[in-house]
């Protein structure tokens, strides 16, 4: 173990740890929105994500940028990432809603036991990201250098750049819009009293196919931002990049209390950060081992995550 | 399958009703007296040990065989993963948990076997194959209890996550740590004993024909086992625990020793897959456990039919079997190897089953009953 | 356990018989009288949840041989104080012994093995089972085959297999379901559930067997079999405890009451003395105790 390592890049590996911690937070909104409705883990959320992630690079490819064009200038690169973010966002909500169509709409019907839903999300994850690894022919697909990596201020030897500010801003905005929504739209509304008492919501006249559906647009939605962001701070993506991060992010909804939105985003910075001080004690290939023992951890210790598990802020 | 046997009954269309109602097969089958059945089972496992043979059936057999691996060891193949689909059954279509991290016990079998026997390993014991089975045995029963023990407390939900993470971080272990030599692997693990009169191998490299044999012998002492638990105290009580754990453990049922037990059975059973494996290949290394083969082997349980011995072995064998026949064949728009699409087409019919056939292709009596009543259930809106 | 008690429903509809006979069928004589070795104390136990005082310092105890009644108007803490007496909540203060040991902490299944056996308010029934299987669940509880004797039928195996069969088909004759024992248990009539529940109950060999709410969704005829099934299960030497918010039917039956209101004990006796007594004519027509 490496504590010397730990506290002398303790400031950079702080920083680069809330980015990525950022993009799980995002990512980790999908999980907990289902599951605040439904109490369903949406296993394909990882698959939703995935999608996002090669839809910006399908259309950033339109405009002919690969990983070896140079960096264009600051308002094509604006034109481009809201082009980006665009393709992701409907690419990954489109997803997520024909995920919820296709894999979970009609065991609902069915009243099928909730262990069902499960495997159907794991038939549905499989499928998407196998067939990706078919078409991509399980190669790595590389990131246009949209944004050139550059230092805006620098504490010690913390340097925080552009792009790390980018996603950190970006993710606390839509965090903000999306609890904005849920808490004070009529829409939200809905939401918020299909998660509380499914039943009761329904004859009080919320429409619940509706709502649901919602849910996984939304969650979608945030998917899509997080994959983009993720493809710029990467580099790179693959046909299996979805169930690795989904796993982590999982982890943080779990670990700030799964059903709980602000927990979602606590959850993520945490597990970002604590993963990245993981890997310089232990060393770099224990990164993703350290978020999987941490989240066995936590359902051992307290399942119901440090927030608590709450959509409508009405369950104990 | 077992379908195929109906000959009668499906010429005459008026006798489809009355068939279904009387049980259909297993209905029929268990009305026989006891020495029809038992020569009916004798039939069929002398068939099952026939099997590498089939190629040799005039016009039928060459659509059966494989094209692109030879035909022993696709059945070898199934025979690996009948055993795994027999073990996750235990754990998932018996005592009702999901458990995404089944293919752990596999890679703990068979790797407790490669550092015991493989030159490359730092133990340097190199034992033989057959000695170091009770060990690696042992150790699968053993993980089987330290992952259910602290985790089994979790509701199905997360005890399902919870396992995933285990198989996870036990293959980032196999990859990553010096002991177990990532990529590397273990070359030169030994094959079972035995040989011929003039002194050839029984259990050689060109031919595995005898380690089918040999894999499914073991699974026919296995169905034997796993029926005996199903039909007894553990059976029932695992049953009571996946229908109402509270009420089961109101009732007397010792509900975590229960579910201990078939953690362990299904990681001995995986393991058993596991040793197998390790003694035909020869070598492993940490890319054999990937997580997409647990939700291959969950694939074939819920395909086959949860909760039913002769579910898991179809579907065992059938998740083995389709991608092995599709070997080799190329596909016209991607030009890859039909195979590739293996993991694709499972989950694929993973959503198809759960949708249109939800108690699988030979269906437990109970699942099928449960999942029918659930289906009234449903409050009209 | 250490109660010497009828073992078969044979023996015990004999001992009925005859004792209907002697005592005219009525229930005046208690067994209370007779005997007053206490089988369960409850001794000052509360129960919070949160904020809400689901049991506020309740103490009573049980005889052994008696059929005691639990009842107060809905939400009054019944249910509640028996899901404490089975292990399922924990007291939060306060004590529960059983012959004399206390059950507090005590594993579920260790409870049951200890003699005290129930059924649910809601019927739970392992629903996919058949009703003979179901109650062989309940005579298992007291079985030692494990894997090892079933994995290789052991004589143990064998043993155990036959003499719970033959135990449960004599339960479910003695609750009146027998021809129904092949029979899947959700494909069983409301009535035939409650009494397979009772069955499934009694094959755990219970000292004390604890009803709840069994006589819900009754029709009058319905409830007067039960009460005749719950006086010859007393017959039996089993004790009973019966919870319900029906007075008149726990009048008819038990020996002695206790009446809860608001998480709180209001009165305890005969079933006599609880009618007359002021305090629960008033929990029971709603008038506020202060005015009564």
């Amino acid at each position: 173990m490496n504590f010397s390592g730990l506290i002398q890049d303790f400031g950079p590996l702080t920083i680069t740890g809330l980015a990525q911690g950022a993009i799980i937070a995002l990512f980790a909104l999908g999980y907990t929105l289902v599951y605040g409705v439904l109490r369903l883990i949406n296993f394909a959320h990882s698959e939703v994500f995935l999608l996002g992630s090669y839809a910006c690079l399908i259309v950033w490819g339109f405009f002919g940028l690969d990983q070896n064009s140079a960096t264009p200038n600051v308002f094509s690169v604006i034109g481009l990432l809201l082009l980006g973010l665009m393709a992701a966002i409907v690419i990954s909500g489109l997803t997520a809603l024909g995920v919820e169509l296709v894999a979970y709409r009609p065991l609902r019907r069915r009243n099928a036991p909730p262990l069902a839903f499960l495997i159907t999300a794991i038939g549905a994850s499989l499928f998407i990201s196998e067939t990706v690894g078919v078409i991509t022919k399980r190669n790595i697909k590389a990131v246009p250098p949209l944004i050139r990596p550059a230092d805006v201020f620098v504490i010690g030897n913390m340097h925080v750049t552009n792009l790390q500010i980018l996603i950190i801003v970006l993710a606390l905005v839509m965090m903000f819009v999306l609890d904005r929504f849920i808490n004070r739209s009529r829409l939200g509304r809905g939401i918020r009293a299909v998660a509380q008492n499914p039943d009761s919501a329904a004859l009080m006249g919320v429409n619940k196919s509706r709502v649901i559906a919602l849910v996984f647009l939304l969650g979608g939605l945030m998917a899509g931002i997080a994959a983009v962001m993720y493809d710029l701070k990467i580099g790179v993506t693959r046909f299996d990049a979805g169930f690795l991060l989904g796993i982590e992010a999982f982890t943080a909804a779990v670990l700030g209390g799964i059903g709980n939105l602000r927990g979602a985003l606590l959850g993520g910075l945490l597990l970002g950060v604590l993963q990245n001080y993981a890997a310089s004690l232990f060393g770099t290939q224990w990164l993703h081992a350290a978020s999987f023992v941490l989240l066995v951890l936590i359902l051992l210790v307290r399942p119901t995550g440090l927030l608590g598990e709450s959509l409508g802020r009405a369950r104990a | 399958m077992s379908d195929v046997k109906v000959d009668k009954p499906a010429a005459v269309p008026a006798d489809k009703k009355n068939w279904r109602s009387s049980g259909g097969v297993r209905g029929w089958f268990g009305r026989q007296h006891w020495a029809v059945r038992t020569v009916l089972i004798i039939v069929f496992a002398v068939l099952a040990y026939l099997l590498p043979y089939a190629g040799d059936i005039p016009v039928l057999g060459p659509q059966i065989i494989t094209e692109g691996i030879d035909w022993p060891s696709a059945l070898f193949n199934m025979s690996y993963y009948v055993l795994l689909a027999l073990g996750l059954n235990v754990v998932v279509g018996f005592a009702g948990l999901l458990d995404l991290g089944y293919v752990g016990f596999f890679a703990v079998g068979a790797y407790t076997v490669a550092l015991l026997t493989s030159p490359d390993s730092i133990l340097k014991t190199e034992w033989g194959w057959l000695a170091a089975v009770p060990v690696a045995l042992a150790v699968a029963m053993v993980s089987g209890l330290i992952l259910g023990w602290p985790t089994l407390r979790l509701r199905g939900d997360y005890l399902a996550i919870v396992t995933l993470g285990f198989a996870e971080i036990i293959r980032i272990f196999a990859t990553s740590s010096e002991t177990l030599r990532g990529d590397r692997g273990f070359a030169d693990i030994p094959h079972p004993p035995g040989s011929y009169s003039d002194g050839k191998p029984i259990f050689g490299v060109a031919d595995a024909t005898p380690y089918y044999w040999l894999g499914l012998s073991v699974i026919i002492l296995v169905i034997l086992g796993v029926r005996n638990l199903d039909r007894s105290r553990v059976g029932r009580s695992w049953l009571a625990i996946r229908e109402d754990e509270e009420a089961a453990e109101i009732m007397g049922v010792r509900t975590i020793k229960y579910k201990l037990w078939a953690f362990a059975i299904g990681a001995f059973i995986g393991g058993l897959g596991g040793v197998m494996f390790a003694g035909q290949q020869g070598f492993m290394n940490s890319q054999t456990f990937i997580l997409q083969f647990s939700i291959l082997v969950l694939a074939g349980v819920v395909m086959g039919g949860s909760g039913n011995i002769f579910g898991a072995i179809l579907g065992g064998a059938l998740i083995s079997y389709i991608p092995d026949r599709l070997r080799g064949i190329e596909d016209p728009i991607f030009h890859t190897d039909l195979f590739g699409f293996r993991f694709a087409i499972f989950g694929a019919i993973i959503i198809l089953i759960m949708i249109f056939r939800p108690q699988g292709l030979i269906p437990s009596r109970r699942r099928a009953m449960e999942l029918k009543d659930r289906e009234k259930e449903v409050a009209p809106q | 356990m250490s109660e010497p008690h009828v073992e078969t429903p044979q023996q015990a509809d004999e001992a009925n018989a005859h004792r209907s006979d002697v005592a005219g069928g009525t229930s005046a004589p208690g067994p209370a009288e007779r005997s007053s070795d206490v089988l369960l104390e409850v001794d000052h136990v509360t129960l919070r949840f949160g904020g809400v005082v689901a049991l506020n310092d309740v103490s009573f105890s049980l005889r052994k041989g008696e059929i005691f009644g639990l009842i107060g108007p809905n939400g009054a803490g019944k249910t509640t104080c028996f899901n404490a007496m089975t292990g399922v909540y924990r007291p939060t203060s306060g004590t529960i012994s059983f012959n004399g040991e206390s059950i507090v902490g005590k594993k579920k299944h260790e409870i049951t093995r200890g003699g005290i056996a129930r059924t649910f308010q809601n019927v739970r029934l392992f629903p996919e089972m058949t009703a003979l299987e179901n109650v062989m669940v309940g005579a298992d509880a007291h079985h030692k085959t494990s894997v090892v004797g079933a994995l290789f039928r052991l004589p143990r195996h064998w043993q155990e297999e036959r003499s719970g069969r033959e135990k449960a088909l004599e339960l479910l004759r003695f609750v009146g379901i027998v021809h129904r024992a092949g029979e899947v248990s959700r494909n069983l009539s409301y009535g035939e559930q409650r009494r397979l529940e009772i069955a499934r109950a009694l094959a755990t060999n219970p000292t004390l067997l604890c009803l709840d709410e069994p006589a819900a969704g009754f029709n009058p005829a319905e409830k007067e079999e039960l009460l005749a099934l719950i006086r010859k299960i007393r017959d039996t030497g089993v004790t009973v405890l019966l919870i319900e918010h029906d007075m008149r039917l726990v009048m008819g039956v038990t020996d002695r009451i206790v009446v809860l209101e608001f998480g709180k004990k209001i009165a305890e006796g005969t079933p006599a003395e609880v009618r007359d007594n002021p305090k629960v004519i008033a929990a029971y027509l709603g008038v506020p105790t202060d005015a009564a």
